[in-house]
């Protein structure tokens, strides 16, 4: 008998119908992910298991863990299944652990409820789980607060919590997404782990196809609350019988066409030449008169970076890749070194004196979201940097420019009249390309422009940054921390590791023999799909 | 910590000697001649002059401003020259009961306010939930002293339970002045209680919100658990910067609310002053009072760091 | 090549104006207010009775179809004197909740994109302007100047100001970081431009909600000043004075204490609830979680 099915699962909130006729099983022991972009229900399927859903959403259909009817037992039942049986770590570890208690209280608190150990007991057991998580005494008391740890350590507390009293089944929502390769490798082997010792079962919940091909036995597709395929994850994964599995395979692993690996002309000036860039950040305060060395955030950086090139800049989160960009895009003064933009020098410029260098280099953001002001129409927004302009364009050439920027990407002209909020992720992200090629720049600073999109439309971006790169002869800087993403469109990378850059070289050759353990261990930690599906038909 | 409180209270002390200078601008450098104001524009000579030699308007303003802070500093207030007796006996005699006053209103209004806002964010969307909220939302359009006329025509005028003013004296007994002090306790206390309510309430349902307490309901704790242990603790950060601001306005409720019940208290002092204008009384009561809600702000401020392990560490 | 589709959207006008509509409190709320403004406006050319004019053998009348809500100790009409004294009130409230955001505002959103320094400045000088409550600031300028309701203005002005000063630095502080304003720098705009065209629509909303509030609490202080003697003065009327005159004939008539109290609280009841309306229909956040 299976630790978990789902039969007929259908889910509404209000008028809205969010997961129909879902199945799924799991058996002790067994690892299940669950694959879906955002929007098809994959969280939801999992708040339905713990019983954590909102108050206004409606399950119907049959859930059955350990031979408890889950959709029709009492709240008290189901406090004590959660945290006992029933494991669960969410994604944000940053919020996910409660800022005024010690993580030994919020550990030992599910233990001294379940158990009813004295406080002694439970804080032994606590100790114990998180020596076992990864967080050893000696650095890590009970008594540290949440504030005090990285992303890392937090999702291994959470991961301490869920796991404290063996459940029998743990569910993992998006358990890595937050956090960089080199951690996600860490935790994900932690997870499985902690599934072998005590074979628990796992529902393992990614938008990654790569994570979940190296972690899951089995392996449920859904698409806008419906499942579309499942069943064994080599089978499914290599086999792709699935129009939409075929699909997001390919969005996945999926390489623009450019002319990869042009001979670069060294000896053509260089667009943009960092020498000896150094920011440091003053230090923490520690009383009156006592104060923290500054921490150096970037060390004595030098690059430079020919025309029409794209260049990678990879490295963990807090490797001082995004302060390093900041510095580029003069949004940021270095504490020393200099910065040349087409042999203009940066630093220490005056805003008046930037407007030139400013022309020639833009930039995108991460979040399609976070980078529109929501106040404003479109046209006005991917006009914003029409105001470098020495003389200002009346408003018919305004509207011009920004129809054939809107073009460029892929957009129709009418929709400059429109707002932010009426574009997907996608289109925004088309939008904020827009707003940086209006002024025809020569250099595009990308920072993680596609990791906040799902894979299908990560694809679509980045062949538009490939061919606009062939026709606008842009030139690239790509700050990121996913390898796959300097695999699909850089010529060059520069990795990166405690404000300094250590190593450098084409992109193919960096990613398949990384010289320093810097690089080395972002290549390792990667997942890659092939690989792991090659690992998986070999057993 | 010690940087955090530190810093604190060096902030508080530097408040308290920028407001001492503005309220001797305000009281004494601007009326010009301040004796001239206090006697009147008919006032013999002889006694306008006294009056200068004992304030010590002859020697320069910046003397004059350290003797007055210095004064204050060992508790010398002046003198005041209606009464002909040194301030800080007249503050002494009347903080026996405005002291009381804001404290019984300030324990009254914050029990109630936790109690009312918890119980509401438990309850939210239930029938519970708004009717409690909408007495709140009425009670915090209530001036307090119109609600205290309510209360004097209620319970005095007549129900003839308690007396309608006055206040008999701590000599007289404790009971007979506490007694005298509930309505106008309460009278501070309630539409105070609303707003707090209100904050409270909206505090709490903020932090249901977080990611944590999902965590927490994960573990298995229930709700009650979850909604004492987790949530309680970080809505207080909230509910402490309005008490702290609630503070100032409780102790101008203070003197209003004497002068509804005819409490011999500070208000009642400084309105006198006022209208006799004794300039020193004035300046006393204001400086004690400033000083009072700049020792409330430093503890609110220790209060966010006993609740807050974050700020703690933090400078 | 085949893009995602995009998510249906009316004009923000209109949405707002749907979302209005259906919002209970935004609708009572500027229902009260609307009326009490016209109150207060017709009260400039139509008043039941002339209140100059003083006829004792009127005075303390219970309420009658002549007088609707009775008369005063001087035989003046209570229903003419509450919609005379809503100009008042309304006058002192809104003066003073301009000058708070007109000083406040400015120095809000200079602190937020400056940081720092000015930043810490700012704060300090918020610390020590919230030391002095309106009824302090005015009890020390009425005890120069003497009584007026111009001192009621300045002293619930002057406290508005860090109320203000906070809530834009606060509003700003959560704008600055998202990304569009670095965008804007990287368009070459300066802090000054960013905050204009970008930082003050964003927090828009977070004002006009300070503003009822400060509106609702400024026409209590005005109440309480004018009640202690410090607002405005005789012959003109105010709901605070006729609430200080009402209290001893509380026995005899007590309709002259209620009908005042009731205006007030009438009046702040509507702000306060066009502010949480507003709030909701402002503010998606702060929707959700009602």
């Amino acid at each position: 008998m299976s630790l978990l099915s789902i039969e007929n699962l259908s889910l509404e909130i209000g008028e809205a119908t969010i997961l129909k006729d879902i199945d799924l099983t799991i058996a002790s022991g067994e690892v299940l992910g669950l694959v879906g972009e955002s929007g098809s229900g994959k969280s939801m399927t999992a708040l339905t298991i713990m019983q954590l859903l909102p108050e206004a959403a409606r399950a119907r259909g049959r859930v059955t863990f350990d031979g408890i009817d889950i959709l029709a037992a009492p709240e008290e039942a189901m406090c004590r299944l959660r945290g006992d049986d029933l494991g669960m770590v969410f994604q944000e570890p940053m919020t996910a652990l409660n800022p005024v208690k010690s993580i030994g209280e919020q550990v030992a608190e599910g233990i001294r409820w379940h158990t009813g150990a004295n406080r002694a007991d439970a804080e032994a057991r606590a100790r114990a789980i998180l020596d076992r998580v990864g967080l050893p005494e000696a650095q890590f008391p009970l008594s540290r607060f949440p504030h005090e740890l990285s992303g890392g350590q937090r999702q291994r507390v959470v991961i301490a919590i869920a796991c404290a009293l063996k459940p029998k089944l743990l569910i993992a929502d998006e358990p890595t997404t937050a956090l960089d390769v080199v951690l996600q490798a860490q935790i994900l082997d932690l997870l499985r782990d902690l599934v072998d010792e005590s074979r628990m079962g796992l529902l393992l919940i990614s938008h990654d196809l790569a994570v979940v091909a190296e972690m899951a036995d089995r392996v449920t597709i859904m698409r806008s609350g419906e499942v579309m395929e499942a069943g064994p994850t080599a089978d499914i994964l290599s086999a792709k019988r699935h129009p939409y599995t075929r699909q997001l395979a390919e969005a996945s692993t999926h390489v623009p066409a450019r002319a990869n690996g042009r001979a670069v002309v060294q000896a053509a000036p260089a667009l943009l030449e960092v020498s000896g860039i150094t920011r440091d950040y003053p230090g923490r305060r520690r009383g009156l008169f006592a104060q923290d060395k500054p921490f150096r955030a970037v060390d004595a950086v030098s690059f430079s970076m020919p025309a029409g090139h794209a260049v990678a800049l990879v490295g963990r989160s807090g490797c001082g890749k995004s302060t390093l960009a900041r510095m580029i895009l003069a949004l940021d003064r270095p504490t020393a070194g200099e910065i040349r933009l087409m042999g203009e020098t940066l630093a220490g410029k005056s805003e008046a004196q930037l407007r030139g260098a400013r022309r020639n280099m833009q930039v995108v953001f991460q979040d399609p979201y976070g980078s529109f002001d929501p106040r404003h129409r479109v046209e006005r927004l991917v006009a914003e940097p029409l105001h470098l302009l020495d003389t200002q364009p009346s408003a018919a050439e305004r509207r011009d420019l920004v129809a054939q920027a809107l073009d460029e990407v892929g957009l129709a002209p009418a929709d400059m009249d429109k707002f932010p909020h009426e574009f997907s992720g996608g289109q925004r992200q088309r939008i904020s390309i827009a707003r940086a090629i209006i002024t025809r720049p020569k250099l595009i600073v990308a920072d993680e422009p596609v990791s906040a999109l799902d894979v299908s439309i990560r694809a679509q971006i980045l062949d538009l940054f490939a061919d606009l790169n062939q026709r606008l002869g842009l030139t690239y800087l790509f700050i990121t921390h996913d390898l796959t993403v300097a695999r699909a469109i850089t010529d060059e990378v520069m990795v990166m590791d405690e404000g300094r850059i250590v190593e450098r070289g084409p992109t193919r050759e960096v990613l398949k023999h990384p010289a320093t353990p810097a690089a080395r261990a972002l290549v390792e930690a990667a997942p890659d799909l092939e690989q792991a599906l090659a690992a998986r038909m070999r057993t | 910590m010690t940087a955090y409180l530190a810093k604190r209270l060096a902030i508080g002390l530097v408040t308290l000697i920028v407001a001492s200078a503005v309220v001797f601008c305000v009281l004494e450098i601007v009326p010009g001649d301040p004796a001239l104001l206090m006697l009147g524009m008919n006032a013999e000579p002889e006694a306008l002059a006294t009056l200068r030699e004992q304030m010590g308007l002859n020697q320069p303003i910046l003397l004059r401003y350290l003797d007055w802070v210095s004064g204050m500093a060992v508790g010398d207030f002046g003198r005041s020259y209606t009464y002909s007796s040194p301030v800080i006996d007249l503050i002494g005699e009347r903080v026996l009961v405005s002291l009381p006053l804001a404290i019984m209103a300030l324990v009254l209004s914050t029990v109630i306010a936790l109690s009312v806002g918890i119980f509401a964010a438990a309850r939210r969307g239930r029938p519970a939930d708004t009717m409690v909220m909408g007495v709140a939302q009425v009670g915090v359009a209530i001036p307090n002293f119109w609600f205290a006329l309510l209360l004097i025509y209620l319970f005095a005028v007549w129900l003839r339970l308690v007396p309608a003013g006055g206040f008999p004296g701590w000599g007289a007994g404790v009971w007979p002045a506490i007694k005298a002090l509930i309505m106008p306790a309460v009278a501070l206390a309630l539409p105070q209680a609303a707003i707090l309510a209100r904050v409270t309430r909206s505090a709490m349902l903020e932090v249901l919100g977080e990611d944590y307490i999902r965590t927490a309901r994960a573990k298995g704790m229930p709700r009650r658990i979850v909604l004492w242990h987790h949530a309680l603790r970080n809505a207080l950060i909230p509910v402490l910067t309005i008490l702290g601001l609630q503070f100032s306005f409780l102790l101008a409720g203070t003197i209003i609310i004497e002068n509804v019940f005819y409490l011999p208290g500070l208000g009642r002092l400084v309105f006198q002053a006022i209208t006799q204008r004794d300039l020193i009384v004035v300046e006393g009561v204001v400086m004690l009072l400033v000083a009072s809600i700049v020792l409330v702000n430093i503890l609110v401020d220790i209060g966010y760091a006993i609740v807050d392990p974050r700020l703690r560490t933090r400078r | 090549m085949s893009l995602d589709p995009a998510l249906p959207g009316a004009a923000p006008e209109r949405r707002f104006l749907r979302l209005a509509l259906a919002n209970r409190s935004f609708l009572i709320g500027c229902a009260i207010t609307l009326m009490i403004a016209g109150m207060a406006l017709l009260s400039f050319f139509w008043t039941p009775y002339d209140i100059t004019n003083l006829t004792v053998a009127d005075r303390l009348k219970g309420l009658s179809s002549s007088h609707l809500l009775g008369t005063d100790h001087l035989g003046r009409d209570i229903l003419s004197m509450i919609m005379i004294g809503a100009r008042n009130s309304i006058a002192v409230a809104i003066v003073a909740v301009v000058i708070g955001m007109g000083i406040g505002v400015p120095l809000g959103a200079w602190a937020a994109a400056r940081g720092g320094l000015v930043d810490e400045v700012l704060m300090r000088f918020n610390d020590l302007v919230f030391a002095f409550p309106a009824l302090l600031s005015a009890i020390m300028i009425t005890a120069i100047f003497g009584p007026g309701a111009l001192n009621a203005i300045i002293a619930i002005g002057i406290f508005n100001v860090p109320v203000f000063a906070r809530v834009a630095r606060a509003g700003a502080l959560s704008i600055w970081p998202r990304e569009f304003t670095l965008a804007a720098r990287a368009a070459g705009k300066s802090k000054a431009l960013i905050t204009i065209e970008h930082i003050l629509p964003n927090i828009t909303a977070l004002l006009l909600v300070q503003g009822t509030i400060q509106f609702a609490l400024g026409i209590l202080a005005e109440a309480g000043l004018s009640y202690l003697g410090l607002g405005a003065q005789p012959p003109m009327p105010s709901w605070g004075r006729m609430l200080f005159e009402a209290q001893t004939r509380m026995i005899v008539a007590p309709h002259l204490a209620i009908f005042p109290g009731l205006a007030i609280v009438v009046t702040v009841l509507g702000l306060n609830l066009l502010g949480d309306g507003l709030r909701d229909l402002l503010d998606p956040r702060l929707r959700r979680q009602r």
